[in-house]
């Protein structure tokens, strides 16, 4: 039911191809049973920039391909499918995204190196419990020509080993983002920590503890109306993109269990001959497509930079973390006992997708942003 | 009984709460209420203390060593124990084994099984399902083949809650290939140290170590092991999984991880109010109430027929399902109200003195909770054959 134009269906293709050979659901186990910090494969993340994937938001003259934001979706989609565990929506989408709006040399000098792969950017936004990126504590002071920050982020995915981070704090009253290098900023102080979160999903996660970090002048990147308006682009964008990854997760929880319920047999039969699994695995069918439009549409609006973006984005989201509860819980319960095992995968899907139905905000909070700014 | 419990009953409720009050250790319930796993020591520090009130073998006739109460005292007992965070008593001896033996077994049998479960001498574990034989427990192929004086048992069982712990194992075992696959079924008490008996662990999704892989390679079992006849262990097996489950809800437990919810989301702040006043978050926990508080009607209702004299049949079916998708929700609530306190992961949270949490208490672990519980609308029958079950005896279908 996928209609792709030719250039986005090439994408796909090598894209799937790739991802199931080298950083498929085996690959992402080994990394959890390596139980390193990075949690992904510094080689394949060259690779993958090889493959031209970490510029596909970015702007020819700056190393990337301009494919746009669907493009990306698609890529993030097969993620999914796979569980591969990359840098990709950290850095290729929203830090790109805010190195889009800021422009200038940050973005020529930034966006080539995102480009070949050479660098990983973070993004530090959130401070505890659920995302809420417009209500930031962590402070900026001016301190003669430069900046004394301090704050506690937390939860910075592909923050551990990460060469830059994008730190959101209060400055005067209004929203800045700052560009440091943690390891500059903690050397030879006790004032300031990076630390690794293991959560559920085996990712790379950081604690970030920032108390009178100098910062130079040039650490500002963008304050007041450019600070939000970089901040709320890159939101926008990168919530699809986790949308469609999300969505690649509950497409291959469903086609594994398709395959659970025709091999399966009890009494005799087949599992997949009982009509109430098949009922509901026809509910799961509809619900997978519904969100597969809903996905699609709200990236081609913001390659089309369309007013209806934010919307869509916000309601993707809320529709996906649905969808993604019933698909891994369904995929569980239809494959039984096994389904609750560690050796299966199943188990790494759902938990995959319980972080990302937290990360940049979970159903409620867009549903409520809905009600709110829209009147729905 | 009708749907409130008698003077008689309350006041039974009273001795049950102040049992509780001086013999749990607050610590154990504490660990407990945040959901915390009691480790074999903690549980059997608890039928110790339960055993020397007289209160283990609740359900069992006195001339066993029981209390001989009837299914409503029970049911109070367990209602309290889960309302106060007590670990539950572990089922396989007292409450799976004991009744098969009291109503199947020999006497020499009951003579020296049941005072062993009562003091605590030997742990049990279940050996039912198999790899091919789930839902379609009647399939299962683990042989027991007649030489002499033994059983000599080879095959494999799965799913075997604590088997890492047990002395023994009571199994389901095919005796004979002829009829009816429910025809050719024996029950067999197998001493876990036997030679070919092989333990492997399954971890489980949240990673946690309840269940295990049992191999059998020619294990041999003395004949007085046997229970009751051979080839009619599957009517002892099915006397095992409908005996008294008036409280395969565990209203209790709902209640009380309920009000838990219900104070974590009254401390976590959403746009500086409480989540509890958040719309959408405070009508899911409205509707699992709502939900609880019919389930709670019900299981009286069932409590009164049994009482009156009935036996459960698919009630137990209908409290299964309902019990189990509310517990379920609950946990789900729970996780979500923790937002992104409940993704950190922590295996070593169930070590004495771990103090490395993000987050209050109730995260925990709640997200361990909400995917070790998923196994409750799998196990003990899944809930599709629970349907089935009510299809079939509620409806004819």
């Amino acid at each position: 039911m996928e209609i792709l134009i030719e250039d986005h269906q090439m994408l796909l293709d090598s894209a799937t191809g790739y991802l199931a050979k080298k950083q498929n659901v085996a690959a992402f186990r080994a990394l959890r049973d390596a139980d390193e910090p990075l949690g992904y494969d510094v080689a394949a993340y060259k690779q993958m920039a090889d493959l031209g994937w970490m510029g596909l938001v970015l702007p020819e003259e700056h190393g990337g391909s301009d494919f746009g934001y669907r493009a990306a979706g698609l890529i993030a989609e097969q993620m999914g499918r796979n569980l591969t565990a990359m840098p990709f929506v950290s850095t290729a989408i929203l830090s790109v995204t805010i190195l889009r709006e800021v422009g200038g040399e940050m973005l020529s000098e930034w966006g080539m190196k995102i480009a070949m792969g050479e660098c990983v950017v973070a993004l530090a936004i959130d401070e505890g419990v659920k995302h809420r990126p417009e209500q930031i504590k962590t402070q900026a002071v001016r301190d003669g020509d430069g900046y004394l920050l301090s704050g506690d982020k937390t939860f910075i995915a592909d923050g551990m080993g990460a060469d830059r981070l994008i730190v959101s704090a209060m400055l005067e009253g209004e929203l800045a983002l700052f560009w440091l290098d943690p390891l500059e900023a903690c050397f030879g102080t006790s004032c300031c920590d990076l630390a690794p979160q293991r959560l559920l999903d085996h990712r790379n996660y950081a604690n970030f503890h920032i108390k009178n970090c100098r910062l130079n002048e040039n650490a500002l990147i963008a304050k007041g109306e450019l600070a939000e308006r970089a901040l709320t682009k890159a939101l926008c964008v990168a919530r699809v993109v986790v949308a469609a990854e999300q969505l690649g997760m509950a497409k291959e929880c469903a086609a594994r269990t398709v395959e659970y319920l025709n091999t399966r047999k009890q009494f005799g039969v087949l599992i997949g001959v009982f009509q109430t699994l098949q009922h509901r695995m026809a509910h799961l069918y509809c619900e997978l497509e519904q969100t597969s439009s809903l996905v699609a549409q709200a990236l081609n609006a913001i390659d089309e930079n369309a007013e209806t973006a934010e919307k869509l984005s916000r309601a993707a989201k809320a529709k996906v973390a649905k969808l993604g509860r019933l698909a891994t819980e369904e995929a569980v319960q239809m494959h039984g006992g096994i389904g609750m095992t560690d050796e299966l995968d199943l188990g790494l899907f759902m938990k995959r997708d319980r972080v990302l139905a937290e990360f940049l905000g979970d159903a409620n909070c867009h549903i409520d942003w809905l009600l709110r700014e829209q009147n729905i | 009984m009708d749907l409130n419990f008698s003077a008689e009953e309350e006041a039974f409720r009273g001795e049950v709460q102040a049992f509780l009050k001086e013999k749990l250790r607050p610590e154990l319930s504490a660990k407990m209420k945040l959901g915390g796993a009691p480790s074999k020591a903690e549980m059997e520090e608890w039928h110790a203390l339960l055993n020397d009130r007289g209160w283990l073998a609740n359900h069992w006739p006195k001339e066993y060593g029981g209390a001989g109460w009837a299914p409503v005292k029970k049911f109070i007992f367990e209602l309290e124990s889960e309302l106060a965070f007590a670990p539950r008593i572990v089922p396989f001896g007292v409450s799976m084994l004991a009744p098969v033996l009291i109503k199947y077994g020999s006497d020499a049998q009951k003579k020296y099984w049941l005072p062993r479960i009562l003091d605590g001498s030997d742990w049990w574990c279940q050996g039912y399902s198999e790899p091919g034989a789930g839902s379609d427990l009647a399939s299962l192929k683990t042989s027991a083949v007649r030489e002499g004086d033994h059983y000599i048992v080879n095959g494999q069982k799965a799913w075997t809650t604590m088997a890492q712990h047990a002395d023994m194992i009571f199994c389901l075992v095919r005796t004979s290939k002829e009829g009816k696959c429910q025809e050719g079924i024996s029950f067999l008490l197998i001493d876990m140290k036997t030679a070919g008996i092989d333990v492997k662990p399954v971890i489980t999704i949240e990673g946690g170590h309840e269940v295990n892989e049992v191999f059998f390679t020619d294990v041999k079992v003395p004949i007085e092991n046997l229970v009751g006849e051979e080839n009619i262990g599957w009517t002892y097996a099915k006397y095992l999984l409908t005996y008294e489950r008036t409280n395969i809800a565990g209203i209790g437990g709902s209640i009380a991880l309920l009000g838990h919810l219900k104070q974590a989301a009254q401390k976590r702040k959403k746009h500086g109010k409480p989540l509890l006043d958040e719309p959408y978050f405070a009508a899911r926990v409205a509707r699992v109430e709502i939900a609880l508080e019919n389930m709670k009607t019900t299981n009286l209702r069932v409590l009164a027929d049994v009482a009156a004299g009935g036996a459960p049949g698919a009630e137990s079916s209908l409290l299964k399902i309902k019990g189990t998708v509310i517990y379920q929700e609950l946990t789900s609530l729970m996780r979500r109200a923790m937002g992104a306190y409940a993704a950190p992961y922590f295996p070593e949270a169930a070590d004495e003195g771990f103090n490395g949490q993000v987050g209050p208490d109730e995260a925990l672990h709640a997200a361990e909770d909400y995917f070790n519980h998923r196994k409750l609308s799998i196990f003990g029958g899944s809930n599709e054959i629970q349907r089935n079950i009510v299809s079939k005896m509620m409806l004819g279908l």
